[in-house]
């Protein structure tokens, strides 16, 4: 090979290597990035911690899949120096990336490699001077655990119990969060012994940050534990965390409460949970309120069967009638959403009974998302009780959305027309609704009048053509008479949504004469969204109207003095040939 | 020397690096502040340029939390970071001295379009954020954006590239026939700093205070009617815990002027108003903190009352004290000592200068009425400090109940000279020699912002465009 060609091949590896170790702050990121796969080969692995964010999150990132690249399993321990210096930057995307590769490659160790390299590396970041290695080393304990031997794991135990107890609430924090994951891995006697006291500490931490994460790791340690030691080992924690002065802590208690009633089981839920809940359904913070309203559904479904009803009855239900007309809206929102859900689980009469007027009240709230929430969840009292029961209340529901101020609630009801059209069948539909969607057809915001020419889609999907043909299409099509270019224009937005939908018989008969007919239009704008039109329901139309019909106009299109119609107009006849 | 650290990598900056020695730079020793503080020395080291510029001045000050670095932030967007050097055998009196470690360029003037308003670079705060690892942290702010900033030092440098040479210049291909990996070198120490995040839009007021939790996750954010929460981490929302802001601005009768952590309570923190009324808040009670859990408010006496009781009463700064137990407020006359445990009346209130009384129309019309002084405690909590005019500030001993008022001025302090107390002499007192008379205070001349070195008997005061490092003389003898 001559020396020449020797420089060619060399230089792409060179500008390789050099952009891998460039200090300008402005080089290329992409092509850096790229580059990493390429980093093996070059053992320039030290010291990286001087670059860019995003460089050492790629960085973390790819060497979790470099065992092969660096000569397999028995070679993966090389690249625990780059990841251990990776744990220990103080930017924690890069540090939490760099610990999900560590735990990665931690399965490629053997049972060797692993305590000769990798745990070794997990004890110095559980003892690093700065907070971020050691937080770095709460999620690396559970990897290791059960691969290592029994002297190694007392080690471990006591590595993770110092950390629980560390100055800093960062790592307290760490530590409170990977609390479940390590349990999972001990020993059952350990999980007793340990687990517990540290449990109980970081649950009652001075910082709210900590308590809250204690109890999430709850749920995971409750399913470790057998049953008779719920009462003695857990309970008490779980339920000082229901009432913690801090507000956070609470609502995470809310947030999580179906996990933490499948994790302590029926018995328990019976005697204990359900007053929680019931308090927590009355906390004197919304945010807790809300999260507990958000549970309600899943906490009736999970209830013991034998006694639910009754539960349901006499304990929640008092609550959830509070929360209809509860002072705060995301509260009453929030139970608006999963409200109706308590149908299927308290049968017929009782919806009738007791939920129908929370129903019915929910529907003349002030707040519309309230509204809009029941609205969306209509089929599940459909199935129960039917919808007839509550039509009567729906109805000013609906049209009160239907003409709200503000565009968006509007834009949310007429996303639920298609629902509720299936639920109160064509004849109601026709009778009370159906000139609310031509209404919006001629809303003045734009977005309202797209949003009301995909919703006629839809109900013709649901209605079929020859419905659309008696309802529908006269309307629409007389609205290409309207002074109002706008209105014209939204003719010719719902013939092109309503084309394929009505079939080739309508679309040709009805609706292309029309279309053609707008091609004489005044308005530049009409006149372009012809041709867009003629395009779009072409291939609907068969091929002898659009050779006689079509294709004369567009050509008459193509030679506007307008320059936008004469492109769409080029463009139809293009894509038509 | 003085340059060091920070002149390679700012050449770019270096006419603003200039700009920042107009700041002197005094280090005086003060012989044990209750006690006597007539003895103190001062050391003038530094050429002083006279001409003031708007953008010099400069508008906070503060320690990190282990003293060694100090900040300072300016009207011109800049912050100066300077490093205590360590101790020196053959300059005994070195040791202590604070030198630049590295400037920058925090905020650059902005238009808000929207509101057609200008949004100046001024830096109303700079808080530290407790050290994680090597690199330090800091939370600067003006009146709309809060950023965070990383400030970490360098000292290797990639050398052996295959395409460039030693000087940079690009290499002939042709004379590239092997391939090398560029290795990591030894080079001269270089302070880097680099923007970590900003945090914008949430503030349609301007901020006042910034604070950061001993959670060491979140940080807080106040303007004149809200106080928002942040994640240190998340930059495109935050929660607002407090809003008074009543429906019709109309309404308006009162707004927050300064707001602060509790220093090991992550759940609380503490709100001034402009009427004088301090606001103790509980986050476990409720996620809108507009209900306060204790209300520090002292009853006023009906006889004193006049046209300017509400504008002097208007709490300007509010410091916790290091243990936690206490609260310190400045008024426009006053500063007061709270206790936590006490939401009556202050434990003690000490006179900043109660002479200016009689002259409280004048300065009402000079704006001087307005004037925001900020407060310090000392490391053990025993002394507390604020600044005054005529470039003095007032040291109380909590515990001798002693007072003396200093005088931050190159005129006044020669090189490692004993800082003299001054005198105020009220109208119609008896005037002793050295005295001065409340008529000739100069009130151009405030002490707005001051800080205590957490744990040492080291003081940093600005003066207008000067910065002023006092150290006590007995500490620095002993070590």
């Amino acid at each position: 090979m001559a020396g020449a060609d020797g420089d060619d091949s060399l230089y792409p590896i060179a500008v390789l290597i050099d952009e891998l170790r460039n200090e300008d702050v402005q080089n290329d990121t992409e092509t850096q990035l790229y580059s990493l796969k390429m980093y093996s080969i070059i053992h320039i692995f030290y010291n990286t911690i001087y670059d860019e964010d995003e460089v050492l999150l790629a960085l973390a990132e790819q060497l979790g899949n470099f065992t092969m690249l660096v000569g397999g399993p028995e070679y993966v321990h090389c690249l625990l120096p780059p990841l251990e210096s990776l744990a220990t930057v103080e930017e924690t995307v890069v540090r939490d990336k760099a610990v999900e590769s560590l735990r990665k490659i931690s399965q490629e160790h053997s049972p060797v490699d692993l305590e000769v390299h990798f745990e070794p590396l997990v004890k110095r970041l559980a003892s690093g001077d700065w907070f971020t290695s050691r937080t770095s080393a709460c999620g690396l304990f559970s990897v290791c655990y059960p691969r290592v031997s029994s002297t190694v794991k007392a080690e471990i135990r006591q590595h993770f119990r110092t950390l629980c107890s560390d100055d800093t609430p960062m790592v307290r924090r760490a530590a409170a969060s990977k609390l479940g994951e390590f349990a999972k891995v001990l020993e059952p006697e350990y999980v007793k012994s340990d687990i517990i006291s540290l449990f109980t500490a970081l649950a009652s931490d001075e910082q709210d940050s900590v308590r809250l994460l204690a109890v999430e790791a709850c749920v995971s340690i409750a399913t470790l534990l057998p049953q008779e030691d719920l009462e003695t080992l857990v309970m008490p924690t779980l339920r000082q965390a229901a009432e913690d002065k801090s507000w956070r802590v609470r609502y995470m208690v809310a947030d999580k409460f179906s996990e933490l009633q499948k994790a302590v089981g029926s018995e328990i839920t019976k005697n204990d949970l359900v007053p929680a809940f019931q308090n927590l359904l009355k906390d004197c913070e919304a945010e807790v309120r809300a999260a507990a309203a958000n549970k309600v559904k899943e906490f009736c479904e999970n209830l013991p069967e034998d006694n639910r009803e009754q539960i349901i009855m006499t304990h929640i239900l008092p609550c959830v009638k509070e929360l209809v007309s509860d002072t705060n809206q995301h509260v009453k929102s929030a139970l608006a959403s999963v409200i109706m859900g308590l149908s299927t689980i308290l049968g017929k009469d009782n919806t009738i009974e007791h939920l129908l007027p929370l129903f019915l009240a929910q529907l003349k709230d002030e707040c519309p998302e309230v509204r809009l929430n029941i609205i969306s969840n209509l089929d599940c009292v459909n199935e129960v009780i039917g919808i007839r029961q509550l039509s009567q209340s729906l109805l000013p529901a609906i049209v009160e959305l239907a003409e709200d101020a503000k565009w968006r609630v509007r834009l949310a009801i007429i996303e639920y027309m298609p629902l509720l059209a299936g639920q109160l069948g064509v004849e109601f539909f026709d009778e009370k609704l159906n000139t609310l969607c031509m209404a919006w057809l001629i809303d003045h915001v734009y977005a309202i009048r797209e949003a009301a020419t995909c919703n006629l889609m839809k109900l013709v999907e649901k209605f079929g053509a020859e419905w659309a043909q008696n309802t529908i299409v006269p309307k629409v099509l007389g609205m290409a008479n309207d002074p109002n270019y706008l209105h014209r224009m939204t003719t010719l937005f719902c013939i092109n949504a309503l084309s394929e939908a009505c079939g080739q018989e309508i679309t040709t008969k009805q609706m292309l004469p029309v279309v053609l007919k707008m091609s004489n239009d005044q308005v530049a704008n009409v006149r372009f969204n012809v041709a867009k039109s003629l395009q779009k329901i072409g291939p609907v139309l068969d091929s002898n109207a659009l050779q006689t019909e079509v294709k004369p106009v567009l050509e008459k299109l193509a030679t506007d003095s307008d320059m936008d119609v004469k492109y769409f107009a080029q463009e139809a006849i293009t894509l038509q040939s | 020397k003085m340059l060091k650290s920070g002149e390679k990598h700012f050449s770019l900056t270096l006419i603003l690096f200039k700009d920042i020695w107009r700041y002197i730079r005094f280090i005086i020793t003060n012989k044990c502040i209750g006690e006597r503080l007539n003895s103190l020395n001062a050391t003038d080291k530094r050429f002083r340029n006279h001409n003031l510029l708007q953008a010099d001045i400069i508008s906070t000050v503060e320690f990190n939390h282990t003293g060694e670095l100090l900040a300072t932030g300016d009207k011109g967007g800049r912050v100066v970071i300077f490093q205590r050097e360590p101790e020196s055998k053959t300059e005994p009196f070195s040791q202590g001295e604070y030198n630049v470690y590295s400037t920058f360029q925090s905020h650059e003037p902005e238009f808000d379009y929207l509101k057609s308003l200008e949004i100046e670079e001024k830096i109303n705060k700079i808080r530290w954020l407790p050290q994680q690892n090597a690199a330090h942290f800091l939370l600067s702010t003006n009146d709309k954006t809060i950023k965070l900033w990383k400030v970490s030092e360098r000292d290797k440098r990639p050398e052996g590239y295959n395409l460039k040479d030693e000087e940079g210049r690009i290499k002939d291909i042709s004379t590239v026939t092997s391939l090398q990996v560029p290795v990591l070198k030894p080079m001269d120490l270089m302070v880097e700093v680099t923007p970590r995040r900003v945090f914008a839009n949430a503030h349609t007021y301007h901020i006042n205070s910034i604070s950061v939790n001993s959670d060491y996750e979140t940080y807080m954010s106040a303007d004149d009617l809200r106080i928002n929460l942040w994640n240190l981490d998340i930059t495109d929302r935050s929660f607002n815990i407090v809003d008074i802001k009543p429906a019709n601005m109309e309404d308006l009768t009162e707004v927050i002027t300064a707001a602060e952590f509790h220093p090991h309570h992550c759940n609380l923190f503490v709100y001034s108003s402009s009427k004088g009324t301090l606001r103790l808040c509980d986050m476990r009670e409720a996620a809108l903190c507009d209900k306060h859990s204790k209300l520090f408010e002292e009853p006023e006496d009906p006889s004193a009352r006049s046209f300017f009781s509400e504008i002097i009463s208007s709490v300007s700064d509010v410091k916790f004290s290091h243990s936690g137990r206490y609260l310190l407020t400045r008024d426009y006359l006053t500063a007061k000592v709270w206790d936590l445990n006490m939401e009556s009346k202050p434990l003690e209130t000490y006179q900043v200068h109660d002479y200016l009384r009689s002259k409280l129309c004048s300065l009402y019309e000079n704006d001087c009425i307005f004037d925001k002084f900020e407060c310090a405690w000392n490391g053990a909590d025993s002394v507390i400090m604020t600044g005054a005019y005529n470039n003095f500030f007032r040291m109380f001993d909590r515990n001798t109940k002693r007072d003396v008022t200093l005088e931050a001025s190159r005129e006044s302090s020669k090189p490692r000279a004993v800082l003299k107390p001054r005198r105020v002499c009220a109208a119609g007192g008896k005037r002793r020699k050295d005295d001065i008379s409340v008529d000739s205070l100069d009130f151009t001349k405030k002490i707005l912002h001051t800080a205590w070195h957490p744990t040492e008997n080291i003081i940093a005061i600005a003066a207008t465009n000067n910065l002023y490092i006092f150290q006590d003389k007995l500490n620095s003898e002993m070590h």
